[in-house]
């Protein structure tokens, strides 16, 4: 009969490091949310397949619900709530508010993180590299077309 | 999630004889995107993870003109295609780790992990085996070197044998005047699993084919390498006739199901369509025309 084990992770989250205890069971999603109280990240498929509990680690999109907790050690892991700077917004986060890019706002996060990695990457994709780059990212309320425009007008603002 | 223990190799003996040790109960974790899945939803017995991607060996992608590309097994997909080398000489590669689920994926996922899940659709798979890789094993009784073409045995099975993982994938430098293309079929636009897929390496000496390998996927038990279609082109001139010779043969090849992405005569007639597709745009890519 196996058991998980305790373990503690050592992370550097948002800038900021920070150690907690986890158990090796977990996934990097489960330690934020219920070891780190950082419920930004959603739980949507569990699987891989939504996109809502997106995170970047070490420079690298990723799904957390598909990482283990105990890989992290040593990670830099920038979450929703690293987004903002105190009250000032992201600039993806403005313009996803004034072009109304969100509805019930359960995959906004995961939005979030994906655009602001996709314009780290290149920082002026095309509207088809922006739906390719967001495939992975599920809404359904918007019907996505609301979230294209608001990352070219982030893009645009950010550029200028 | 099962309760599952984690631990970080940091050489390849240190992994074999942790893996060793864990017994067939212990499984590779490199990007996780099929394994954790695969103990979240129980669908193995998976108690330890074994952590293989701070071992130097099993990432990174280095090219070096004369001999060829080397990737880690555990590189992500993203750090694949945007590799330069990579998109110099190895078009069809770029082309499958560039759909292979979305980015968020393509982040941790790798070849490796796509070459050991062994699925029937993987869409690495054919293009790896279009371009001549070979798969470079570690294992309890040492190391050994596997054709990609020979790696499949059925739907999720493999040569791989228990405590054995890939370390490294590597592929020749193609010939002058070559060209590589892979392509699949989905209904939809992107984050879908193949209907059928097809990956082609071909070289040229003016119009006659010097040298061809093609491979189809999702049509079979595993992805095929067709050696009829490429043998339909090797040594011959370049015409619409041997074309549809080799789209022929692949045709012939392929022996899908017929389940709820595809009939099998819907994929038969792709695998004719994709074939002579690649065909054409690996030539146009020999021939410097794209």
């Amino acid at each position: 009969m196996t058991t998980d084990e305790r373990i503690v992770v050592t992370s550097t989250i948002n800038g900021e490091e920070r150690q907690w205890l986890s158990s090796s069971r977990d996934s990097l999603l489960e330690a934020l949310r219920e070891r780190l109280g950082l419920t930004g990240a959603k739980e949507g498929c569990n699987n891989g397949n939504c996109g809502a509990c997106s995170v970047i680690m070490n420079g690298r999109l990723v799904n957390s619900c598909l990482v283990m907790a105990a890989e992290c050690e040593g990670a830099e892991i920038t979450t929703i709530e690293g987004m903002a700077q105190g009250e000032e917004l992201h600039p993806l986060q403005t313009a996803f508010l004034e072009e109304a890019a969100l509805q019930c706002g359960i995959c906004t996060p995961g939005f979030l993180i994906s655009s602001k990695a996709l314009l780290e990457w290149k920082p002026d994709p095309s509207e088809e590299e922006i739906r390719f780059w967001l495939a992975g990212n599920l809404c359904r309320c918007t019907g996505y077309d609301k979230i294209i425009r608001a990352v070219e007008k982030a893009a645009e603002e950010m550029r200028s | 999630m099962q309760a599952v223990k984690y631990a970080r190799a940091t050489s390849v003996d240190e992994a074999v004889q942790m893996l060793r040790d864990g017994g067939d109960v212990a499984r590779v974790l490199a990007g996780g995107t099929d394994v954790i899945v695969l103990a979240r939803e129980r669908r193995r017995d998976i108690d330890l993870f074994v952590d293989v991607k701070h071992i130097p060996d099993l990432i990174g992608v280095s090219f070096t003109a004369g001999q060829g590309l080397s990737i880690g097994a555990a590189t992500p997909l993203y750090d694949v295609y945007n590799h330069a080398d990579v998109k110099a000489h190895y078009a069809a590669l770029v082309e499958a780790s560039h759909v292979i689920g979305g980015t968020a994926i393509q982040g941790r996922a790798s070849l490796g992990g796509n070459l050991a899940n062994s699925s029937p659709a993987a869409d690495g798979i054919p293009a790896m085996i279009a371009l001549g890789g070979v798969a470079h094993l570690a294992g309890p009784n040492g190391k050994r070197d596997v054709s990609i073409a020979e790696f499949c045995t059925a739907p999720g099975r493999n040569v791989l044998e228990t405590g054995e993982f890939i370390v490294s994938l590597s592929f020749p430098d193609p010939a002058a005047n070559s060209g590589s293309a892979w392509e699949r079929f989905i209904p939809r636009n992107e984050m879908d699993i193949a209907v059928a897929n097809a990956g082609v390496y071909i070289a040229l000496d003016g119009d006659t084919v010097t040298d061809a390998r093609i491979s189809i996927g999702a049509v079979a038990p595993t992805p095929l390498n067709v050696t009829a279609a490429a043998d339909a082109l090797i040594g011959k001139p370049l015409t619409d006739d041997t074309i549809e010779a080799a789209a022929a043969a692949a045709r012939d090849a392929a022996r899908p199901i017929s389940d709820m992405r595809g009939s099998e005569q819907q994929r038969k007639h792709l695998t004719g369509v994709l074939v002579t597709r690649m065909i054409r745009k690996a030539v146009a890519r020999a021939r410097g025309e794209e």
